[in-house]
This record gives C-alpha cells, structure tokens and sequence, in this order.
C-alpha cells in the first residue's frame, strides 16, 4: 500500500493531464445503465484489454444490480408508495446504496490498477452518468521542455 | 425539506472557508483548515451556477421550474375547496351518517398535498450538461464521420441511431447541453434542461415530470380524482339530505320524475333544483354560507372529476404501456412513422410488469448534485502539501471525494488542500482540464527547478474558475424565454382533458408540451456563449 501512495503521489508530483477519454453509455439494452466495453484506441499502450475491460464490466454489473427489477426492489416501492413516498426522506435507497459500492470499486480500481499506469478513472455519476472519463496523465519528467515552453507561453498570456 | 429555513440567495450567507466564524449558520461543513489563505472566498454551491432555468431554495434541497406556473392556483383550490368541506358539510355528514367521513377525506387531503409538494419540489431527473472537454470530444467524434462539411453555417441535425430491443431508435444531439439525448430524454425549453424519461411540463405543478417523479405526480392525481369524487359525492350527500328535511325530495320526484332520468347532468340538475328551492324555503340568512360553499364545492368538483379523472385514466394508460406523455403525442410508437415493425421497445408487454417498473421501481439518483461544492482555484493552491488520501480512503463517503481529490491534484498542483475531502459527501468535480494546464505550468514551483517564478497563484486563477462559473448563468440568463404555456382557466384544461382521454389527440397536451426543436432554435444563440468558456 506505501508503495502505491508513493505511485499515486508521484502522479500527482510529476504527471500532467495529457488527454481524456470517454466510454459512451450503451443503449442497446434500453435505457439501464451501461457502457461500452469497447476498448479505445488511446489506451492501447497503457494498460491491457483485460483489465480494463473488467473494470467496465464490473461497473456494468453493479448498475444492472442497482436498477434491477425484483423483488426486493418492489418491496421498497411498494413501502415507499404506501407511505406517500416520506421514506425516501428518511432512508437511503438501495440505488445510493450500491453507487457507494461503486465509488469504493473504483476508488479501489485507480489505486491499484490505473494510477500506477497513469491513468486516472472519474465515477460517471459526477458526469450524469453519461460517459465514463479515463484521465490519461503523462510522466511531467519526460516531457519537461515541452511543459516549460508552455508555462512560458502561459503566463505570458495571463 | 420542510424543516430547513428558506435561504435568500445572498453570498454573506454561506460560510466562507476561512477558520473565522461564519455570521449566519449554514449547514456548511466545518471551517477549512487552510489557515495559510489569505484571501477568504465563498465556496459557491453547485445550484447557485446551475445553467439551467430553475429555482432553488433552502440551500438547494428543493426545485422548482423558474415559472411557477399555476401551482399557487392548484394548491389554492385545494385547500379552499378542502376547507369548505371539512367546515360545513363534515358536521352535518358526521352527525347524519358517520363519522369516518372527515377521517377518509383528511387522509385523501393528506395524500395529494403530500404527492403534489414532492412532485413540485422533485429533481425530475435533470441530466447536467456536458463538460467543455467531453462536449469537445463528442464533436470530434461527429466531424470525422461527415469529414469536411465545415464549409455550412450550420451543421445538419446531429442523429445517432442505436438499437433498443431490434428497433432502431434516433438518438438526437442536445445543442444547449452538448449531448447525444439519451432514449426518451427530451429538452424541456421552459427549463431549459434535459430530462430524463421526459414526460411533460406541467404547469399545474410548476415543474417537469420526468423520471424521477413521475410516480409523485401520477399519485397526486390519482389521489386527487378521488379526493375530487368524494368531495363531490359528499356535497351531494349533504343537500340531498338536507332536502328530506324539507318536501323538497318527494316534491321534485312528484312532480317530474320522468324529465329527469338518472344520469350525470340529471344530479346536478337535481342538485341546482334543490339549491334554489332550499333558497326559496329557508331562511337566508342561515342559508347563504352553505349556498356559496356548496356551489363553490360544486363548481370546482365538477370539473375536477372531468378533468382530473379523465387525465388520471390516461396516464394510467401510459403507465400500463410504458408510454411517455410525449412519446404518446409524438406517435413514436404507434406506426405514425410508416414504419412496419414500430412497438415500445421499452415495454415488457406485461401491463403488471410495466406498471411495477414505472411506479414501483428503484428510485434513480439526482444527478446534478446541488448541494455540491463549485471547485475554485485559489482553495487548491494554497494547503498542506500532503493529500489525505488515506483519510479519504478509510471513509467511504469520501471514495469519490479521494477519486477526485488525486485528479486535482494531479492536475493542478503539490498544494492541495485538505477542504476537498473535508466536505462529506460533496461532490467536488475536478476542473476542466483546459483551465487547470495553466495551473500545472504556473505552479510547479514544488520541485526545486521551476522554469517560471514560484508564483503566488491564488491571485492568478481566482479570476478563472469563478468567472468560468458565473459565465454559464449569464449566458443563460441573457436568454430571455417566454412562457406559451400558461393554461389561462381550468375549464380550458376541462375541455383539454375531454379529448385526451378518449383520443390521443396532441392538440389538449400541445399547450402544455414542449418539443425539443424550440429549445433548438433557442439555443443556437447560446453556442458562442458555451464556446467562450473554453
């Protein structure tokens, strides 16, 4: 784990946001919550197909989980209907419930997967739960003299 | 929602981010331990920049549309019509017949207030607008395909077709949000907002109905339909026993009993019958109270039952099929098209299945977090060198916040501080990578050789972020919208609601539908204004 804050930290000391990638909701299914596993070309060199592909679909499983129609699901709505839907000010709702779960998965995803690889993953609900943004960052140290000319064209416009 | 105070948008309100004591409390996480700040700035909240056109109050909790609408009016002639009879008709129904009357009618009241508040006051299921970059890369996307059509003003509409269940289905692009609409989203131009599982904007209620509170708002009207048809049928009850009284009954039987057939308009020519002979008979100065409350009673349950009925058996219809009040107007599924294999894609051709779905399903997520905390620059560049990650990572309210916080720092610079996991549960989403390049140039002044001067950067992007925040409200605001559809009179909507629920005709919703090529044509104006903030 110290070794994997020093790899998170260093991103953070020596990488520059580099470019972005966006994983598109899939909507052949409806309208549930899915995304692309398709695997985008920018990654190619920074992480494997694998893996990445069973983050996207471990994220796909646990909203499918969250918006599943079932009993369970029923049964709260059922409750919730019944009093005039007040229990959704008071109790936190198996959908939250599982969002929690998925910020932790991908928190988790980012520290021992992605970070060390320069890659940084934002939880879609902060996008509208519309793309999933890869962040792809680039060791600072490599690329110095292309960072210094930009500082220097920067701050002179500023 | 009802117990916190109403908040004035006022900037002295909130408390700033500095360790001095706020001036008014506000439910604000605790002071920031960013002591080495020189300059306190408000930390804006996520629903002061929204750029859509809506309202918030108590700190964001509750939503409205900008336009009120009629809702005063609805909860208006609830109450009053409601008041009337638990005053005057309850004491006589209660001693005449039983006392269970005001017990069912205080339930009924109960219910609808409650469905139509939180109907109001819902989130309907807001998608936010897309963010400079992603809207950059969905443009990207775009343009190769087409390759040079550059040459065009205009771009033709943008569609993307993707399909649902063996049906192909047109996705179309949002030029206000920057997006590819989701499936059954639509942009609602009196809000100025997308909405997911757009179904209409009600005026009635003052405020979309969308995904999230389409079952708030199908409760209150049901419940309001039999609110409506017991008041009415105990108004009824109350004259026609207090007619016994009199020989005003046996007289009107006796004298026509065959002009008036049993039928609908036969009471209420009954009851207007009776109203005049009670007049006749009793006193007027008992009588006056109960002629006026009765009549009002009367009038207004006598549309509602129309209107009110009809629109409840309607969207029972929709719920059934899993329809739209939009699709249902559209004709998206119903062949209208020419197309042969047109059917709801979304539908589980189950009436018991689809209904659970939409009404008993899981309650989604309000997905533009108002309550959230607008990063600013100059919070990030002053701090502790440390990130509390591990701190972050422990709580897991804060797994977002830990995501978040190593995106800016990695973004921005070694300074950030600690008030990014400090807030619980706020979403604090990094900034746009466009505007934060420049931090990462400026403020590389942690490792020892630092090409530019070590700058103080607070100074130097405190201008950015705000001024990216507050662009998005003027250009909103700069766009002035007018409001085609205010429903003038409830007999309008009576009538309106007639045809609707035999037919389903789209001219007694247009008035209150808003089709996403308004919205289109208003926001071409707004494109440079969204480009600006690039």
């Amino acid at each position: 784990m110290a070794t994997l804050f020093h790899n998170l930290q260093d991103l953070r000391h020596t990488a520059s946001l580099a470019t972005k990638v966006f994983i598109q909701r899939d909507y052949s299914e409806g309208t549930l919550c899915r995304f692309h596993t398709k695997f985008p070309a920018e990654l190619d060199s920074r992480i494997e197909r694998t893996l990445f592909e069973e983050t996207i679909k471990t994220l796909n499983n646990y909203y499918a989980e969250a918006e599943k129609i079932g009993g369970r699901s029923y049964l709260e709505g059922c409750l919730a209907c019944a009093s005039a839907y007040i229990i959704f000010l008071c109790m936190e709702t198996r959908y939250e419930k599982v969002l929690k779960k998925i910020s932790t998965y991908i928190q988790e995803q980012n520290e021992k997967i992605y970070a060390p690889r320069g890659l940084l993953i934002t939880d879609p609900i902060e996008r509208g739960m519309r793309v999933i943004e890869i962040s792809i960052f680039e060791d600072r140290s490599s690329s110095e003299s292309s960072s210094s000319s930009s500082t220097t064209s920067s701050s002179s416009a500023r | 929602m009802k117990n916190c105070e109403y908040q004035q948008i006022d900037p002295q309100a909130l408390t700033t981010p500095t360790p001095t004591p706020a001036p008014t409390p506000a439910p604000t996480p605790s002071a920031r331990p960013c002591p080495e700040k020189k300059k306190p700035k408000r930390l804006k909240r996520k629903w002061e920049v929204f750029p859509g056109k809506n309202r918030f109050y108590c700190d964001g909790r509750i939503i409205v549309a900008r336009q009120s609408g009629v809702l005063p009016l609805t909860v208006g002639l609830i109450l009053v019509t409601s008041g009337l009879f638990f005053i005057f008709d309850c004491p006589f129904l209660v001693k005449h017949l039983t006392g269970c009357i005001p017990v069912i009618g205080g339930v009924l009241f109960v219910l609808v207030f409650i469905s139509l508040l939180q109907t109001s006051f819902t989130d309907p299921g807001i998608l936010p607008r897309a963010t400079p970059e992603e809207a950059a890369d969905i443009e990207k996307q775009i343009d190769n395909p087409t390759g040079s059509s550059s040459s065009s003003y205009r771009p033709p509409p943008r569609t993307k077709e993707v399909v649902i269940n063996q049906q192909v289905v047109k996705l179309k692009y949002c030029f206000t949000c920057k997006i590819f609409r989701p499936p059954r989203t639509s942009h609602c131009s009196l809000c100025d907002n997308c909405v997911e599982r757009f179904d209409h904007h009600c005026p009635w209620v003052g405020n979309c109905v969308g995904k999230r509170n389409y079952r708030f708002f199908y409760m209150f009207i049901v419940s309001l339909s039999f609110l409506t048809a017991f008041i009415f049928g105990c108004v009824t009850t109350h004259l026609a026993l207090r007619s016994q009284g009199g020989k005003g009954l046996v007289f009107a039987l006796q004298e026509s009993p065959a002009r008036y057939p049993f039928s609908y308009d036969s009471i209420v020519y009954f009851i207007l019958y009776e109203q005049v002979h009670l007049f006749l008979c009793v006193k007027v100065h008992v009588y006056c109270p109960l002629l006026l409350s009765t009549a009002l009673e009367l009038v207004v349950c006598f549309f509602s039952v129309w209107s009110i009925l009809g629109l409840s058996g309607f969207h029972t219809y929709l719920v059934a099929a899993n329809l739209t009040t939009n699709e249902d107007i559209k004709g998206s599924w119903s062949g209208k098209s020419g197309n042969e294999e047109t059917g709801n894609p979304y539908s589980y051709n189950s009436i018991f299945k689809n209904c659970c779905s939409v009404l008993c399903g899981p309650m989604p997520p309000s997905l533009i977090d108002r309550r959230g905390y607008v990063p600013s620059e100059e919070a990030a560049e002053i701090g502790p060198t440390e990130i509390e990650l591990p701190a972050a990572k422990n709580d897991i309210n804060m797994c977002a916040q830990g995501t978040k916080g190593l995106l800016e720092t990695a973004t921005r610079s070694p300074f950030l501080s600690s008030p990014c996991p400090q807030a619980k549960g706020q979403a604090v989403p990094p900034p746009p990578a466009l505007d934060a390049l420049p931090n990462i140039a400026a403020a590389s002044s942690s490792p020892a050789p630092a090409p530019s001067p070590a700058p103080s950067p607070s100074p130097r992007p405190a201008p950015g972020q705000p001024k990216a925040s507050r662009e998005r409200p003027a250009a909103t605001s700069s766009h002035r919208h007018h409001s085609h559809h205010r429903s003038k009179s409830k007999r309008t909507t009576a009538q309106a609601h007639n045809p609707t629920h035999a037919s389903s005709s789209p001219a007694p919703q247009g008035p209150r539908h808003n089709h996403g090529s308004r919205s289109r044509k208003d926001s071409k104006s707004r494109d440079p204004k969204f480009t600006s903030l690039h």
